[in-house]
């Protein structure tokens, strides 16, 4: 069974945007391209309000992914907590598919009584050690989130951490946003290792508005050029590889 | 398409008295208390034909299946038991939804720390080495059990023994460990990666040892080995397993065998002495497995004091040669 690669965002916010388009609108955009939005929202002493609550479920829900709202302390359980289950969750999705095909009409491993549903299990386990993993971090550094930052990177090396005990490949790369001139700013490439966020993020600067919106629909294209730009090297296994995973 | 879950929080909250039938088996069980709950769902205490049994459900029916697989090959175990046993899987229609759930046997008793704290700390040697010989029955089938921790840990009896419970973390070797708890993770203190080998439920066992003398834990400060080794010099209760945990820590060991056999020599020893027993036992005793940092120490030192010795009598020799060609 082939799956190509996964393409998950993580959201990592304190509250509500208040600039540009919709964000739930641009996570169910993320999802048609085949990226699943997860979101995480971080409270310190602040609660997050409704208002918050609900775009946070909301993105989530429209980004295919899983969503959380945490007290920092708990951030980086919870951040690979969340990545691992959108990986299943998007994998139980390709292998429900495949069971359509086999067993016709809208069966899915659900349906399939308990005792057979541990073997589609074991496959699903396989793929989730193997696939090849790409994760976009966008975090929030609005004024409100400053003080979380240092936990945000403790979470996202552990994340990295985590990911990297599997046997398969993970890229991850980081953005912030607002950025300096633009909404979103990038502030690590894709890479296999985070370690080299531990220098980047004390230079950090926070302040102004939170435009998620543009930010993930920004994170989309980052997806799309990469991907280009490789194929324009064309190195041919890498070529075959892409267009499978589109 | 399928059902997704876009949040971790539980939905599967079930009253007490409430009767849970099965789908596809049609076993009923009425739920009497709530055990405990955790990332991936509810255990409750339920009863099928007057007979306890303990039922675990969750929303998300893959951990459920992912459980259920690891129980049943523990099943095949001959002779020991790894986990609790596995009686009935099924799933139960609730309201147009379908919950997952699986039954097990009831484990019965106080967790580790409320045994130990009500028993007294002569236990804690006893229990881990009985915990010790679990894991390795364990790792030679070729698991993981990750989220190894007190609260997974129950003494029933009498006569007192340890079993674990909640096979969530229980990770094939060799793949990422799948759950576990930040204190008793070598990755969160920095001591190693999350890929599943024994080392890894042997620190934390080691973790689980500092445990026991201070209950309610510790936050990471400088988060590595010196702040840990200061924490278990801290404590009179942990000087004398102070070895082994330092070198669960570190990854010393290669099987659960080989940490049990040291605890094993400390246990024996410790009645008189108080002072490291375990190195002392491994001066007068060369044929023992000897802990590994004491005879590395001892091995170090040995060759210290022999470089001195023939620089010391090379120099003596050459005077003598120097004076015996001056006169």
């Amino acid at each position: 069974m082939k799956t190509g690669t996964l393409k998950q965002i993580l959201l990592i916010t304190d509250g509500c945007s208040n600039q540009g388009e919709d964000p739930i609108a641009m996570a169910a955009l993320a999802k048609e391209q085949g990226i699943t939005v997860n979101v995480i929202g971080v409270m310190e002493h602040d609660v997050i309000d409704e208002q918050g609550m609900n775009e946070i479920e909301g993105i989530a829900m429209s980004g295919g992914g899983v969503s959380q709202v945490v007290y920092a302390q708990q951030l980086s359980q919870t951040v690979q907590m969340v990545t691992r289950k959108a990986m299943t969750q998007t994998l139980q999705g390709v292998v429900n598919k495949e069971l359509q095909q086999i067993l016709g009409g809208e069966k899915t491993m659900e349906d399939l009584p308990p005792e057979q549903r541990g073997e589609v299990m074991e496959v699903v386990d396989e793929l989730g050690e193997t696939v090849e993993l790409e994760v976009l971090v966008l975090v929030d550094t609005s004024a409100s989130m400053k003080h979380k930052l240092p936990t945000v990177k403790e979470a996202l090396l552990d994340l990295s951490l985590s990911l990297n005990a599997r046997s398969g490949d993970n890229r991850f790369s980081v953005f912030v946003f607002p950025g300096k001139k633009k909404d979103v700013e990038k502030l690590l490439d894709w890479t296999p290792k985070l370690e080299s966020l531990t220098s980047i993020f004390s230079k950090l600067t926070t302040g102004g508005i939170t435009p998620t919106g543009p930010a993930i629909r920004e994170a989309l294209t980052y997806f799309k050029k990469k991907r280009s730009l490789r194929s324009l090297l064309s190195r041919d296994d890498d070529e075959s590889f892409f267009e499978e995973s589109v | 398409m399928m059902m997704m879950n876009h949040s971790l929080k539980s939905q599967c909250k079930v009253n007490l008295g409430t009767v849970i039938e099965g789908k596809w088996h049609r076993n009923r069980y009425t739920i009497v208390k709530e055990l405990g709950y955790g990332a991936n769902g509810i255990v409750y205490l339920a009863k099928s034909q007057n007979q306890q049994v303990a039922l675990k459900m969750s929303d998300n029916g893959m951990s459920i299946t992912s459980e259920v697989n690891v129980l049943k090959s523990f099943a095949k175990v001959q002779g020991s038991a790894l986990g609790p046993s596995l009686l009935d899987v099924d799933d139960w229609e609730r309201r147009g939804s379908k919950i997952s759930f699986y039954v097990m046997e009831y484990i019965q008793g106080p967790d580790l720390l409320t045994f130990i704290h009500q028993k007294g700390p002569s236990w804690t040697g006893v229990l881990i080495v009985q915990l010790l010989s679990d894991l390795e029955a364990l790792h030679k089938n070729g698991w993981v059990f990750g989220d190894l921790k007190p609260d997974n840990l129950i003494v029933t009896g009498p006569p007192p023994k340890i079993r674990t419970i909640d096979v969530g973390g229980t990770t094939v070797q060799g793949r990422a460990i799948k759950e576990f708890t930040e204190f008793y993770d070598r990755g969160y203190w920095g001591l190693g990666t999350r890929k599943a080998d024994p080392a890894y439920d042997l620190f934390a066992a080691a973790m689980i040892l500092i445990n026991t003398a201070y209950p309610k834990r510790f936050s990471k400060s400088t988060g590595d080995l010196k702040q840990l080794k200061l924490m278990v010099r801290q404590k009179k209760e942990l000087l004398k397993y102070e070895d082994v945990i330092l070198n669960a820590l570190q990854g010393n060991y290669a099987s659960a065998d080989e940490m049990r056999n040291d605890m094993l020599q400390l246990t024996r020893s410790s009645s008189g002495q108080r002072s490291t027993p375990n190195r002392k036992k491994g001066q007068t005793t060369g044929s023992q497995p000897v802990s590994r940092q004491a005879y590395i120490q001892k091995k170090k030192k040995g060759g210290f004091i022999e470089t001195v010795l023939i620089v010391l009598i090379v120099t003596l020799l050459y005077l003598f040669y120097i004076y015996g060609q001056l006169l």
